[in-house]
C-alpha cells in the first residue's frame, strides 16, 4: 500500500491528482466517464460575482501540441453556481475548490465572501490571469503591485485555503510567487495557459476572434516544469504544478521538480478518463520504486 | 455503457481523393446514435493532432458505426489512412438530433454536410425532398443512394457542372417557397458550410417552416465543459457540442 495523501495548505487531498479549472465544467459533465470522487479534488469553472458572456467565437484553435483558448471567462456566476451546481457536489466525497476572478478588488472580494459563505466549498483558488477595469485594464498576475492588493483584500475575506494561480506570462515567476506567500496565500498553482496567437494566412485574420488565447497542452509542459521548479526554490508554500500533464509520468516530473499536487486540464478533453489513469500510474510509479509515500517525491530534484 | 470507448476499424473507402467513409465497430456495448448526433473520432496515442474531432452519424447498424467526411487537414489524412483491425479512441453519441419529421420533408445538403443528413433520409425512407448542392460535380458523392432514398432529388452545382447550376439554397428556396400554404409546418432539415446556412435563413425566415440546422464549430471537449465550441444564440452562446449541433434555425443569430 503506498500512501498518495498531500496536503496543500491545509485542505487534505486522499491523492494529488486535481482537474484544471475550465477543463472539467462543475463535475457532472465528466460524472459519466468515471467516479469523480476518485479525484483528489475537483476545480471548477472559473466563477465572477456576476454571470459573464464570454468572447465571441471561434474560441479554440489547435496548435501543435497543443491549443489556444480564447473563451473569455464564459460563466454562471457564484449565485447560480451556488444554487444549481454546488447541491450536487455537496452530495459527493470529493474536495470541492472554486476558482473564481473578477475585473475589480470589490468584484474578487464579494465573489470569494459568496464562496465561502456557501458551505461545501473546501478551497479557493483566484485567478490572477484577468485584467484589472479600474486600474488601465493591467493584468492583476503581471504587476507585483497590483497583485499584492487583490491577493491581501481576498486573503481578508475568506477562511478557506487560499491559492494563488499564477500567470506564466511574467518576467519573474518566482517573484510572484514570493509576493502571492507574503500576502497569506496558503498555496500557488502554476502554470495559467501562455498567451500566443496564431494567424490564417489566407484571410490575414487570427484564428481567434479575441486574436491572441491561451496556449495549453503538451507543447507547454518543459516551460511548466521549469516555472514550478523556480516557484519552489522561492516559496515555502505547497505548489499544484500544471500545464500539458497528459501521463502519470509527466505528473511525477511537476512532483519531482516541487509540486505537492497536479492538475490535469487539457488531458481530459483528449481522453475524460485521464485523471484517473494518471492516478493508477502514480501509484504504479511508487510500488516500482518501492517509495511507500508520494511526498517523498516532491522536490526531490537532484540538481 | 460508456460512451467513451474504443472501436476497431472495419472499413476504410475512399469515394474519391476527397472524400471517405470509415466504418468502426465499438468495442462492447454502445448506445444507437440518433441522425444528426456527432462523435469525436481519435487515432490513438499522438500529439499531433491533439484533439478528437467531431463527426456526425452517417449510418449506424447495430455493430457498426459508419462516418462519411472530408479528407481536409492531418486529423482526417490520418483516419483515412488507417488499416481494418486498426484501433481508435471514440466517445459518443453525443449532442441534439434531428427531430422526427412529419409526413415528407425537405433536406438540403451544402458539400460533406450530406453526410449528417444521410442518416436521416435512411431513417424516413422515400419521405425527403433532397436538395443536394456542391461546387462541383465531383464533390456530389453517393448520388445515386441518395436518389433511391429519396421521394425526390435535386442536385445542384456553383459550377454548372451537374443539375441546376447556381447555390443549392436557392434552388430549394425557389421550389418550395412557390405558396406560403406550402410551407407552413414544412419540415426543412440543413447541413452546409454556415454561409449556405444563413442565405437559408434568409430565404425562410418568419415563413412558418420548421426548419432544423446542423452547425460546426472547432471543439475541445465534446461533452459540454469547455465552452470552446459556442454559437450565437438569440439570448447567449449555445454549445455546438450539447444544445446542438442540431439548432431550430430561429434559435440562432444569424
Amino acid at each position: 500500500m503506498v500512501n498518495l495523501a498531500v496536503n496543500i495548505g491545509g485542505l487534505k487531498l486522499p491523492n494529488p491528482v486535481v482537474t484544471a479549472s475550465g477543463t472539467f465544467g462543475y463535475g457532472q459533465e465528466y460524472s459519466e466517464f468515471f467516479d469523480i470522487e476518485k479525484l483528489g479534488a475537483i476545480v471548477v469553472k472559473g466563477l465572477s460575482y456576476s454571470p459573464r458572456q464570454g468572447n465571441p467565437p471561434p474560441r479554440l484553435v489547435e496548435t501543435p501540441a497543443g491549443m489556444l483558448n480564447a473563451i473569455g471567462l464564459q460563466n454562471i456566476g457564484v449565485e447560480t453556481f451556488i444554487k444549481d451546481k454546488l447541491p450536487y457536489l455537496r452530495t459527493l466525497k470529493l474536495n470541492v475548490i472554486a476558482n473564481f476572478f473578477g475585473d475589480s478588488i470589490d468584484e474578487y472580494v464579494m465573489a470569494a465572501e459568496a464562496l465561502t459563505k456557501a458551505g461545501g466549498v473546501h478551497g479557493l483558488e483566484m485567478n490572477i490571469s484577468c485584467p484589472n477595469k479600474k486600474a488601465g485594464w493591467i493584468v492583476f498576475g503581471t504587476d507585483p503591485a497590483v497583485m499584492k492588493d487583490v491577493v491581501t483584500a481576498v486573503r481578508k475575506a475568506t477562511d478557506l485555503p487560499l491559492i494563488v494561480k499564477l500567470s506564466p506570462n511574467v518576467t519573474d515567476i518566482g517573484l510572484m510567487a514570493k509576493v502571492a506567500e507574503d500576502c497569506g496565500a496558503d498555496a500557488v498553482s502554476l502554470i495559467n495557459t501562455i498567451t500566443g496567437m496564431c494567424i490564417d494566412i489566407n484571410s490575414r485574420r487570427s484564428k481567434l476572434a479575441n486574436v491572441t488565447g491561451g496556449l495549453s497542452g503538451p507543447a507547454i509542459r518543459p516551460i511548466a516544469v521549469r516555472m514550478v521548479w523556480e516557484v519552489h526554490k522561492a516559496v515555502m508554500i505547497p505548489i499544484i504544478g500544471m500545464g500539458g500533464i497528459m501521463t502519470a509520468q509527466d505528473a511525477l516530473e511537476f512532483m519531482i521538480a516541487g509540486a505537492s499536487a497536479v492538475s490535469v486540464g487539457t488531458a481530459n478533453f483528449i481522453n475524460p478518463q485521464a485523471v484517473i489513469e494518471i492516478i493508477s500510474g502514480m501509484e504504479d510509479y511508487l510500488k516500482e520504486h518501492g517509495i511507500a509515500n508520494i511526498n517523498e517525491i516532491i522536490g526531490s530534484l537532484k540538481t | 455503457m460508456s460512451r467513451f470507448f474504443k472501436a476497431e476499424i472495419t472499413g476504410v473507402k475512399l469515394l474519391n481523393a476527397d472524400f471517405c467513409i470509415l466504418d468502426i465497430k465499438p468495442q462492447g456495448s454502445h448506445d444507437t446514435p440518433l441522425p444528426g448526433q456527432f462523435y469525436m473520432l481519435q487515432s490513438i496515442s499522438c500529439y499531433d493532432p491533439l484533439l478528437k474531432r467531431p463527426f456526425s452519424i452517417f449510418r449506424s447498424t447495430d455493430d457498426t458505426l459508419s462516418f462519411l467526411f472530408r479528407i481536409r487537414g492531418k486529423a482526417t489524412q490520418i483516419l483515412s489512412r488507417l488499416n481494418t483491425g486498426d484501433v481508435i479512441d471514440v466517445i459518443g453519441p453525443l449532442g441534439s438530433s434531428y427531430p422526427e419529421p412529419e409526413g415528407d420533408f425537405v433536406a438540403v445538403a451544402g458539400g460533406v454536410g450530406v453526410a449528417s443528413l444521410y442518416n436521416l433520409i435512411e431513417k424516413y425512407k422515400g419521405r425527403a425532398h433532397f436538395f443536394y448542392g456542391a461546387k462541383t460535380k465531383e464533390e456530389l458523392v453517393l448520388v445515386d443512394n441518395i436518389r433511391s432514398l429519396s421521394k425526390e432529388l435535386t442536385l445542384v452545382t456553383q459550377d454548372c457542372s451537374c443539375g441546376v447550376g447556381g447555390l443549392v439554397t436557392d434552388a430549394c428556396a425557389d421550389a418550395i417557397c412557390v405558396t406560403d400554404s406550402m410551407l407552413k409546418g414544412l419540415h426543412v432539415y440543413a447541413c452546409g458550410p454556415n454561409p449556405m446556412l444563413k442565405a437559408l435563413n434568409t430565404r425562410l425566415a418568419g415563413k412558418g417552416v420548421n426548419c432544423y440546422v446542423s452547425l460546426e464549430e472547432n471543439m475541445a471537449c465534446g461533452v459540454g465543459a469547455c465552452l470552446g465550441c459556442v454559437v450565437k444564440g438569440i439570448n447567449e452562446y449555445k454549445r455546438v457540442c450539447k444544445e446542438g449541433p442540431v439548432f431550430s434555425m430561429d434559435e440562432i443569430q444569424w
